[in-house]
């Protein structure tokens, strides 16, 4: 018997009206997702996955259908599943410590300062504890923003593109670095991506949406464990798997 | 050895001031004008005023007086503000009063102040009010408009209420904007004072300029008012602007130059 879903789409469909005409942008999706799960929602720019990851995080309401978390209808944004955007979501006007310390308001003071001191060291921010936003690096802040999620200790993780600003060495550490997170901090995360091999790298499962409206194509399992040789066989048989799904020839 | 910043920042600003000063004796000499007053004539005026003990008299005066006017605009502009940029509505109910009375010159106001408060201290307060009031609602309306959602988004799922929020999100998200504002409406206070000064009361560097020509045709104390206005408006902008290079508003600030 498989175990209860921690996250629960059932049924979702979104439509928008715009200029009087409706939209519909996704179409009737169904997904669920376990207790500690890594699943990556892949497709297209503007296919309409951040639409789902937004309704998920309980910051849209689905024009019909509805999601449980933990059994439970998601009524609103909660700080037990914490969004995280591309690095742009820091707050510019508080330092590093301001911003890990951000949601731990109803700490004591000495509890938050060991919260924000061990969230700080996690990402490796140490020695930047009091610098601002616009004197860290594009991944420096992307850390930052992993830690002020982290730190109010939320059991779900939404990252929405998060590594889409950086270079793409920044990027591949940045993949890296999240998965070493994530076993430090066992977190169920729902993570937007239109990269293909980022997917691969970092996923359990990957959802292949389809263009607008989004509907779910394919769920593709990735049965490699961590940490994944990006030359095996079965890593370019996975990515190929996903090319083809997406509707993309292999040459370029 | 002076490096290229400070033969720009110091000795350039210094030299062209000079310059001017120069051309002026010599347009004075030149023309044998005998009403307008040579800088010389206007030191020993400046000296005169200070040996009559009405010099810092008169610019505490009007220090003074933009000081309340300023203080009055910054502390119902900033809330009123803050309250237009968040509630949609109440922004649409008050938008076209307040458009349309941005642009009448607090000055066309003298005579119904003078109505109301008569030839006091409170006549041109209110119009330094009105002066400085507008920009700083506007700029902080704006500022709040324009915070980005993210923010908001972020704030939100950390379990902000809506006082939380506006206090920790969208008044330090907007407040670049707001200094900004501010510095503006400390500008335009500064010359309203001088104006209002001319008419409403006795003392202060508006009622020094309109004394002095009134009073005997003393343009060498006209034009040492004038200075000294303009000296301490500089002044006055460059303390606002020192606001602008506070850490938590710096980034709001970054890609102009100083």
């Amino acid at each position: 018997m498989t175990p209860p879903a921690k996250v629960s789409v059932k049924d979702v469909s979104m439509r928008f009206a715009t200029d009087g005409a409706a939209i519909e942008v996704l179409s009737s999706v169904s997904l669920d997702v376990a207790d500690g799960e890594f699943v990556c929602i892949l497709g297209p720019s503007g296919c309409g996955k951040s639409t789902l990851l937004n309704i998920v995080g309980g910051f849209l309401k689905a024009s019909t259908g509805s999601v449980l978390i933990d059994g439970q209808g998601v009524a609103g944004p909660d700080p037990r599943r914490i969004f995280v955007f591309q690095e742009r979501g820091v707050f510019p006007w508080l330092t590093v410590n301001g911003n890990v310390g951000f949601g731990l308001f109803a700490l004591g003071e000495k509890e938050r300062t060991e919260r924000i001191a061990h969230y700080v060291k996690l990402v490796g921010l140490e020695g930047f504890e009091n610098a601002y936003p616009q004197e860290l690096s594009g991944g420096m802040k992307q850390r930052l923003e992993v830690a002020r999620a982290l730190a109010v200790n939320p059991d779900v993780l939404f990252l929405d593109e998060p590594f889409g600003a950086l270079d793409s060495i920044t990027r591949l550490v940045m993949r890296s670095e999240l998965l070493r997170i994530r076993r430090a901090e066992k977190k169920t995360i729902l993570f937007v991506t239109h990269d293909i091999d980022e997917s691969v790298q970092l996923a359990d499962r990957v959802v292949v949406m389809s263009t607008r409206p989004a509907t779910i194509r394919r769920i593709v399992d990735i049965d490699m464990s961590h940490p994944r040789d990006l030359s095996a066989p079965r890593y370019i048989e996975l990515r190929d798997l996903l090319l083809g799904e997406i509707g993309l020839a292999h040459q370029v | 050895m002076p490096t290229r910043s400070d033969v720009e920042r110091v000795l350039l600003p210094l030299g062209t001031a000079a310059l001017v000063v120069a051309l002026w004796a010599l347009a004075v000499r030149l023309s044998h004008t005998t009403v307008f007053p040579s800088p010389l004539r206007v030191l020993a005026g400046l000296q005169e005023l200070a040996g009559r003990g009405v010099l810092w008299r008169y610019v505490g005066d009007s220090l003074r007086r933009v000081a309340a006017g300023y203080f009055l605009a910054l502390v119902l502009g900033i809330p009123a503000g803050l309250a237009l940029g968040w509630h949609r509505s109440l922004a649409s109910a008050f938008n076209p009063v307040i458009q349309m009375a941005r642009p009448i010159s607090p000055l066309a106001w003298m005579p119904l102040a003078i109505l109301w408060f008569g030839v006091s201290e409170a006549a041109p307060g209110f119009l330094i009010f009105l002066g400085a009031f507008f920009p700083i609602v506007v700029a902080a309306m704006n500022g709040v408009r324009s915070v980005p959602s993210m923010y908001l988004q972020a704030g939100r799922n950390f379990g902000l209420s809506t006082p939380r929020l506006l206090a920790r999100v969208v008044f330090p998200a907007a407040l670049p904007q707001i200094l900004v504002g501010l510095r503006i409406a400390l500008g335009i206070a500064w010359i309203v004072v001088v104006a209002a000064e001319m008419i409403a009361v006795d003392s202060g560097l508006g009622y020094l300029i309109i004394d002095s020509r009134n009073a005997g045709k003393r343009y060498d104390l006209v034009v040492a008012g004038m200075l000294l206005i303009g000296v301490i408006g500089l002044v006055l902008d460059t303390l606002a602007r020192r606001l602008e290079r506070l850490r938590t508003v710096r980034w709001g600030f970054q890609g102009e130059a100083a």
